[in-house]
């Protein structure tokens, strides 16, 4: 019924049917999703991108049961979010790095794995490979606010990695960081991901963002919110930041502009 | 420390207005004394006069600190530190009720915040209520705690003087703790919300945490609040010792000097709690890491 739903196979990680949600606000209900269909595959890189308002956020929020849908059906490797959240499907990041300013990046990482009940070997060892992995060893014994912004948000994926998620979600990571920062984690999230073969929900505000990271691009737009694109992206799974100025990379910002733009998302 | 000479400044020009404030209020006496024994004074004699009365309308700095140590450093050396007419014997008294009601405000507060923070109805019910109970002045409530407490059987004076200080000294905690056990922003909560966190663990490994800078602010005000308490509650309830006691005493028989040593004596004792919660606070913290 939808052409974002393809035929149901092993490899589907995340399964959105005609999910709905609207939210009442003083302001009357506000429609954050609307018939929203979508399929995500193992080891894809999805980035949803779009206006405030368009749901994207909200989407994310729900396969990690932050929020539950009014209707429709939502599965997270075949299980309900909540029963997914329970198995450890995903870690989340969110925008802001949110480290514990009383915990030592170590200890931040930890977090999870105490909540959890590893044994104390265990999360030393999983700190030990998660920092590896995002380029912060030596690190774990400072403190967040000793480290850069850029770093802090590594740390807060290293975080997230940390218990073996086979799902990232990621809701605007890198939002609040400037563009030179931001090139510099965008590189180094792909040589994650292709390391470690995650699945990746990204939300951003970001066209080049959203084109250079994505395997699928998700194009959203606001009232009520709902998907207008999805965008298979035609770029190689190795990408050095100066694919950027490539033709390929440009036919594509222009597709996900062009999807903004029929979403009416210029218009305010 | 270049701040040194500043601060000293300001302690002298503090000391300078007190002496003309107790050469200017004690004049009338002194003139009147030398009237009386058909003298007159020069103004070196005047301001002399108006230094050394028995019983000052406002004592002079160094009279104060003169009968605060008669009362306290010579009795020591005398060896009598606990004898009835010493201000150590009479501020250990008032330190152990404001001890004990500060630990029984900051348990109260503690707990009326952890209720608050977890239940809306607690919120509702709770909050008016103790807001309410810090509008009420406290000299009015005390005698009534202390007669209460005498009618339910309790002798002991230390405890209705360690409840009215716990009455006094559980809002500051309340408050504050409310706001730190919220400080955690939706985002953090969340977060633990996808680790699948317990209520247990939300609040041992995010929520206390959090609220440590906020409960040692709290403390800091408790702390003085249970002190003063306590000396509330020895004014009105005929009670002999503690510095409370020692001031109602001194007005009773008209010894100023009497007076304003155990006003100071409180004052030190304030001065030396709160500084030794300053000293703890910065301690936690930098053990924590919170503090830069």
């Amino acid at each position: 019924m939808n052409e974002n739903v393809r035929n149901p196979s092993e490899d589907t990680v995340i399964r959105a049917e005609n999910l709905d949600l609207t939210f009442e606000t003083t302001d009357g209900p506000v429609h954050a999703l609307k018939g929203v269909s979508l399929d995500i595959q193992r080891g894809d890189f999805v980035s949803f991108i779009g206006p405030s308002g368009c749901g994207k956020t909200t989407f994310l929020r729900c396969i990690a049961a932050l929020e539950t849908p009014a209707g429709g059906t939502l599965t997270v490797n075949g299980m309900t979010p909540e029963q997914a959240r329970k198995s450890r499907a995903y870690g989340y990041v969110f925008q802001a790095a949110g480290l514990y300013p009383w915990r030592t990046i170590a200890g931040n990482i930890k977090l999870p794995l105490e909540i959890m009940g590893f044994s104390r070997d265990e999360q030393e060892q999983r700190v030990k490979n998660v920092l590896q992995l995002v380029d912060l060893e030596g690190f774990g014994g400072k403190y967040p606010w000793q480290l850069s912004g850029g770093m802090q948000q590594r740390a807060s994926i290293a975080r997230a990695l940390a218990f073996d998620a086979e799902i990232l979600l990621m809701d605007e990571p890198f939002g609040a960081l400037d563009e030179i920062v931001r090139d510099h984690l965008n590189e180094q999230l792909l040589a994650l991901w292709a390391r470690t073969g995650k699945t990746i929900g990204f939300v951003t505000h970001s066209i080049p963002e959203a084109v250079y990271l994505s395997t699928r691009i998700v194009v959203m737009s606001p009232r009520p919110g709902r998907i207008t694109d999805v965008i298979e992206s035609p770029l190689p799974k190795e990408r050095p930041l100066d694919i950027r100025d490539s033709q390929a990379f440009l036919e594509v910002a222009h597709r996900v502009r062009e999807g903004l733009r029929a979403g009416h998302s210029y218009d305010d | 420390m270049r701040k040194t000479f500043p601060v000293i400044t300001v302690l002298l020009v503090i000391t300078a207005i007190w002496y003309l404030g107790s050469w200017r209020m004690n004049t009338p006496w002194a003139l009147q004394q030398a009237a009386r024994a058909e003298q007159t004074l020069t103004t070196g004699e005047l301001f002399k006069a108006t230094m050394q009365q028995d019983r000052p309308r406002l004592p002079a700095p160094h009279q104060v600190v003169s009968e605060l140590w008669k009362s306290t450093g010579a009795m020591v050396q005398r060896g009598k530190a606990f004898s009835k007419r010493s201000l150590i014997y009479h501020g250990a008294i008032t330190l152990g009720s404001t001890l004990t009601g500060f630990a029984l405000g900051v348990f109260i507060g503690i707990l009326g915040a952890v209720a608050i923070t977890y239940s809306r109805v607690m919120e509702m019910s709770l909050m008016p209520w103790a807001i309410v109970s810090q509008t009420i002045p406290i000299v009015a409530l005390a005698p009534m705690i202390i007669v209460l407490s005498n009618a339910v059987g309790i002798e002991s004076r230390a405890v209705p003087k360690a409840i009215i200080s716990a009455y006094l000294c559980y809002f500051p905690v309340l408050v504050g703790m409310v706001k730190g056990l919220n400080s955690p922003g939706t985002e953090q909560l969340d977060l633990l919300k996808t680790y699948n966190a317990g209520v247990a663990a939300s609040f041992f490994k995010l929520r206390l945490p959090a609220s440590m800078p906020y409960l040692f602010t709290s403390l800091k005000i408790a702390i003085a609040a249970a002190l003063v308490g306590t000396i509330v509650g020895e004014l009105p309830t005929g009670a002999i010792s503690g510095l409370g006691a020692r001031i109602l005493i001194g007005d009773q028989f008209g010894t100023p000097l009497a007076i304003w040593a155990a006003l100071f004596a409180a004052a030190i004792l304030a001065g030396v709690l709160v500084t030794l919660l300053g000293l703890a606070q910065g301690l936690v913290l930098k053990r924590m890491g919170m503090a830069r």
